[in-house]
């Protein structure tokens, strides 16, 4: 008796190993069975996001429930390969800045345009990436900017975007302007200013910049985008609490999941904005 | 002369005041003695608990590293900087335009009474709505209008956000300088042929103002406190270039950093303030007491 418990410890123990190797080896290690997930609350999945949540990740005025935008959907996708019904989705409201914070969670993953990197990982875990992200410029048209067409440029103006984020670490890292950038709590104090005229250029991922010029704010345009190198490149992910074995489960969901045709739907309209090379 | 007056003046001392004066000492270094102890024991007491708490190893390591307390300290230090601009300039236009303020609305001419009640009503009005609203109505509002020949630069509108939230207090220490200063003072003003103006000028006001000092001071360490704020505008002072530190380390050493800085302003204003209270009491009870 006391052999065999041993026996199926020692073999839970390789099991593990494995799946820790592999990354994505969920089918040998964690079973992804519905019943067998861990979840933050009992039979329904918890997925965080921020609010208000915009678009073209999420519906504004109807909130993430909706499935509308490209997270929105990429998220019932998923939860409907792990076995769930939309009814059994539930969302909670995580600020940007908290989300890759370390500590517990109360939301069994978190969308919301969040890149992977290195840094953010070892606090948290990430799911493979879901979007292939390129900063992009937003500037008003008739403005000194619209003019710009290299990184060296670009140095001149007053740049801003949000605080803890990759579109931060881009103007400090690539741009490097020569007066210091202005940084915001939230993407939205970082669009009033810009509104307002106190920034010369907001730099955001793409999606979110193709949209703000589109929607929110007349007269403004996606000046440039920043190839960042497609799949080695930067990419959006899934947060999770650092070692939630559940990564592994929605990691299998998303190989199964036609993303390609979920971009083509919500996001198809970024790819015509004017491209600088980063050098 | 007399036999008892006799030891008196050879010490200068009277035995029961010798005797008092001992008292009084053995009393005073008993009480420093039991201070001194129950202090150790307290506070050593909770500083064994939280040291020995389950938790301390990694509290230890994300709140006092001293790696991250040197990596992030230049970049804060320089941030810093603002703060100390920032709250510079605004304490100089806030002690005008509250004294201005408070003036007008001690002014008894009927020929005044419009701006009597606007400064009431901006007293009122502003004192009432949280600074960090009042930070982004001035920051993201105002320059969206557009409007001709305003300027448009975050720390300008920081500073007078501030300027016209904290005048609102300041003016009601004022006010509460001006109505302290006795009523026959300014009676005896006018009757020596001082105008109400010159009476305000020469008699009140020096003795109101010297009155309120301390509180004034005290506004102060929370202006000074306050300036944080005005990272909301994008303006990376200390609190925002730490705030940038912990988004890429998630270690909170640079908040303790940002903290550090701001209590090396404040403490001495403090203790300053506490210093001006007691001089202050030991005049009016002519020490006294």
């Amino acid at each position: 008796m006391k052999k065999s418990i041993a026996l199926i410890a020692v073999l839970g123990l390789v099991l593990a190993g494995c799946a820790t190797d592999g990354g994505d080896g969920a089918e040998e290690g964690v079973s992804c069975e519905r019943e067998d997930l861990t979840l933050v609350q009992e039979g329904v999945l918890t997925i965080g996001t921020d609010e208000p949540a915009f678009p073209p990740w999420f519906d504004f005025d109807g909130g993430p429930s909706t499935g509308t935008g490209f997270e929105s959907a990429v998220a019932y996708a998923v939860a409907e390969e792990l076995g769930f019904t939309a009814e059994e989705v539930e969302w909670v409201v995580v600020p940007f800045n908290n989300s890759y914070a370390p500590g517990e969670k109360e939301f069994d993953f978190d969308i919301n345009q969040i890149s992977i990197t290195a840094e953010r990982d070892e606090a948290v875990d990430f799911s493979d990436g879901y979007y292939n992200v390129n900063q992009a410029l937003l500037g008003f048209s008739d403005s000194d900017i619209a003019a710009a067409t290299t990184i060296e440029e670009l140095r001149a103006f007053r740049l801003g975007a949000q605080v803890g984020t990759t579109s931060l670490d881009f103007i400090n890292d690539v741009i490097q302007p020569e007066t210091e950038p202005l940084v915001y709590d939230t993407n939205a104090d970082a669009k009033a200013a810009f509104d307002a005229g106190q920034l010369d250029g907001l730099v955001l991922d793409l999606p979110t910049a193709f949209y703000v010029s589109a929607v929110e704010i007349e007269g403004s345009t996606v000046i440039a985008q920043f190839p960042s190198g497609g799949d080695e490149g930067e990419q959006f992910g899934m947060l999770f609490e650092e070692g939630n074995p559940l990564r592994d489960c929605v990691n299998e969901a998303l190989a199964n999941i036609d993303l390609a045709a979920l971009q083509q739907e919500w996001l198809s309209d970024v790819v015509d904005a004017p491209v600088i090379e980063i050098s | 002369m007399t036999e008892a007056e006799a030891p008196r003046r050879s010490t200068g001392m009277s035995p029961g005041r010798a005797r008092r004066l001992a008292f009084q000492r053995s009393q005073r270094r008993r009480s420093l003695a039991i201070g001194a102890i129950s202090s150790l024991v307290v506070f050593g007491t909770l500083a064994v608990i939280i040291v020995s708490s389950p938790g301390w190893e990694a509290v230890k390591e994300s709140f006092f590293s001293w790696e991250d307390f040197k990596a992030s300290f230049p970049d804060i230090l320089y941030g810093f900087r603002r703060n100390v601009r920032i709250f510079l300039i605004a304490e100089v236009l806030i002690l005008i335009v509250a004294l201005l303020l408070a003036v007008i609305r001690n002014s008894r001419s009927p020929l005044l009474t419009p701006l009597r009640l606007g400064a009431t009503a901006y007293v009122d009005v502003i004192r009432g709505i949280p600074t960090i609203i009042l930070l982004y109505l001035f920051g993201f509002g105002i320059p969206a209008l557009d409007l001709q020949g305003v300027p448009n630069s975050q720390e300008f509108w920081a500073i007078a956000t501030l300027v016209v939230s904290y005048s609102a207090y300041v003016t009601e220490v004022y006010r509460a300088g001006i109505e302290s200063v006795h009523e026959s003072q300014r009676a005896a003003a006018r009757s020596l042929g001082l105008t109400s103006a010159q009476s305000m000028r020469f008699v009140v006001l020096p003795q109101a103002v010297r009155r309120v000092i301390p509180p004034l001071l005290n506004d102060f360490v929370a202006l000074q406190k306050d300036s944080a704020l005005v990272a909301l505008l994008g303006v990376q002072e200390a609190f925002r270039k730490s705030q940038i530190y912990v988004a890429k380390t998630f270690n909170f050493t640079a908040y303790l950093v940002a903290a550090l800085l701001f209590l090396l302003l404040t403490i001495p204003l403090a203790r300053f303030t506490d210093y001006l209270i007691r001089r202050q009491q030991k005049r009016v009870t002519g020490g006294s007491l």
